[in-house]
């Protein structure tokens, strides 16, 4: 039986160590991980705990994130509570085996600090990484402080071990910015917190020897194509579980997660959409601009990347004029992957507001309140004028001339 | 000779591997392209003998992918000393051997890849290539004789 670990009702935990508690009070079987800047303390911590007992686990030390990721999946296959986590490069190399995981309905837990993909290296936090995973039919969890990636890693394991879901889940933080600044975090007491996620209840698990299974079947043409269709039924069907994994965990500690957050947007003419820490930067900047110059700002932010909440978007913004849509990731020759996914999903709304892109905070770049407030104000004009006065998309915090692309075709 | 009805080869190679029949919907497919190997309870299953074993459609056991193999391995009952090498060797578990002794070669998951005949340590050797169309009794009759060691 694992050590009981004092814990008092606030603490001051940074992200990496508010996740890793998270693990711990999980109990996870299994940890495989090459530990990588910036989450190297998730699964640095986890080895700690285990080798002084706190765990009844195993840190498997491996040669390379690919290998990281294949070890889970065996854990997991195997029937076993598995988590890691991994940042930027490591995520890349896990890449290929992301898809493996999810194919195969397995609920691992991977803890993501959102770091900047090379070249040039950078070890500063950007949604590069995130945004690679986008594809790969995992649920993406976003937290946007210390306490966020706490609780949400307790819930990504409620959620991806439920039979309706099996699925593998993303709890992602930015590098640096929550992963490595201390701040006020009120954990659960350890039963609590494990009774609330249960116990693993394996399928199809490959040490179950009364019914041995073939995982990573090969299928061509005839076959692949009903498989994929039945996984992304699956993740598109989440939400249900997800939602009632937030009200419980609500009920427990009254902190409330929604697919989508609103702030300031009950009579907001103007929003700045967002994920991850600059949430908590517009939230500022709104409340600053709405008692300064009464300018109507609201902001939107995305709690559930994957699956990706249409409906909520469109009900959150459909009564606003102009919506900056932030993309923390270089787009390589297209919009924002954000930009369009909010364009798609407010196309289909009556009112169908101007949506414009930013990109910024590229490689770790600081995104300041007077830059969303400048944004804020940006789309105050776009909504007087009654259409986009500027190019759709911009970079934002960006030294040198105006770097601007695509406008709005008007005869 | 060798017994060319082997009892362990009873139920293997019924199905061909090829699309068009049994298709199934996305609603029906199994999660995560997981598939069970044996039908029912499988918990004594390493004491059963193949033949008496509950395959499920899912297992390649009951697949024939003969046609994938241009040469096939012959085997010579009267060379063989039941070494077992072959059976060791074999990549596709395609070497039919019961208590120890060889009794021949699955041709239903057998692919050629030759494997048997290099490992074999016999002189001559009890495992040689032939063309997928050579009969047995001939590829039997043009079995070269034991090498004399050089001088």
């Amino acid at each position: 039986m694992a050590e009981k670990f004092d814990l008092n009702d606030r603490e001051v935990w940074d992200g990496n160590y508010a996740a890793s508690q998270a693990l711990r009070q999980a109990q996870v079987d299994v940890v495989v991980a090459y530990p990588i800047t910036p989450s190297t303390p998730i699964v640095e911590n986890y080895g700690a705990y285990v080798a002084n007992g706190y765990i009844d686990g195993e840190f498997v030390m491996v040669e390379s994130e690919h290998a990281a990721m294949s070890g889970c999946i065996g854990a997991s296959a195997a029937g076993g509570r598995v988590s890691t986590a991994t940042s930027s490069q490591g995520f890349a190399l896990m890449a290929e085996v992301l898809y493996q995981a999810s194919g195969m309905r397995l609920p691992i837990v991977l803890n993501v600090v959102n770091r900047a993909l090379a070249s040039p290296l950078n070890v500063r936090g950007d949604h590069s990484d995130m945004y690679l995973g986008r594809d790969a039919g995992w649920i993406q969890m976003g937290a946007f402080n210390a306490q966020e990636a706490y609780d949400l890693a307790l819930c990504a394991f409620k959620v991806a071990e439920n039979h309706s879901v099996r699925l593998p889940v993303m709890v992602h933080q930015d590098g640096f910015i929550t992963s490595h600044t201390a701040q006020n975090v009120y954990p659960l007491m350890d039963d609590v917190a494990y009774d609330f996620i249960g116990d693993i209840v394996p399928v199809d698990d490959m040490l179950d020897f009364s019914r041995p299974v073939t995982y990573g079947a090969q299928t061509e043409e005839d076959w692949h194509f009903e498989h994929k269709a039945r996984q992304h039924k699956a993740i598109m069907d989440s939400t249900g579980v997800i939602d009632n994994a937030f009200e419980e965990f609500e009920k427990l500690t009254g902190r409330k997660y929604n697919r989508v957050e609103s702030y300031n947007m009950e009579d907001a003419d103007v929003a700045i959409i967002a994920l991850g820490t600059t949430v908590e930067t517009a939230v500022v900047a709104a409340k600053r601009l709405r008692e300064s110059e009464g300018v109507k700002a609201g902001v939107v932010a995305i709690r559930c990347f994957r699956p990706f909440p249409y409906e909520e978007v469109r009900e959150a913004l459909k009564n606003v004029k102009s919506i900056a849509v932030t993309d923390r990731s270089s787009p390589g020759g297209a919009m924002g992957a954000f930009f369009n996914e909010v364009s798609a999903a407010m196309y289909t709304s009556e009112s169908r507001p101007l949506v414009t892109n930013f990109i910024y905070g590229l490689g770790g770049r600081d995104f300041s309140i007077d830059e969303a407030i400048r944004i804020f104000k940006e789309q105050q004009a776009h909504a007087d004028a009654g259409h986009i006065t500027t190019e759709i998309q911009q970079f934002s915090g960006l030294r040198g001339p105006h770097l601007g692309f695509f406008k709005t075709a008007r005869s | 000779m060798q017994d060319l009805k082997l009892k362990a080869n009873d139920n293997r190679g019924m199905s061909q591997l090829e699309a068009g029949f049994d298709l199934l919907g996305w609603d029906e497919v199994t999660q995560g392209s997981v598939l069970p190997s044996f039908d029912g309870d499988a918990s004594d299953i390493v004491n059963k003998k193949a033949e008496e074993r509950t395959y499920s459609g899912f297992n390649s056991y009951t697949a024939t992918v003969a046609s994938w193999r241009v040469n096939k391995p012959v085997f010579n009952i009267d060379v063989c000393i039941d070494c077992q090498n072959c059976w060791v060797w074999c990549p596709d578990s395609s070497i039919l051997s019961r208590d120890k002794q060889m009794l021949g070669i699955d041709y239903d998951h057998c692919k050629g890849c030759e494997v048997c005949v290099e490992v074999c340590p016999t002189n001559p050797k009890s495992l040689l290539m032939f063309n997928e169309h050579t009969d047995l009794e001939v590829a039997l009759s043009e079995w070269p004789e034991k090498k004399k060691k050089e001088k």
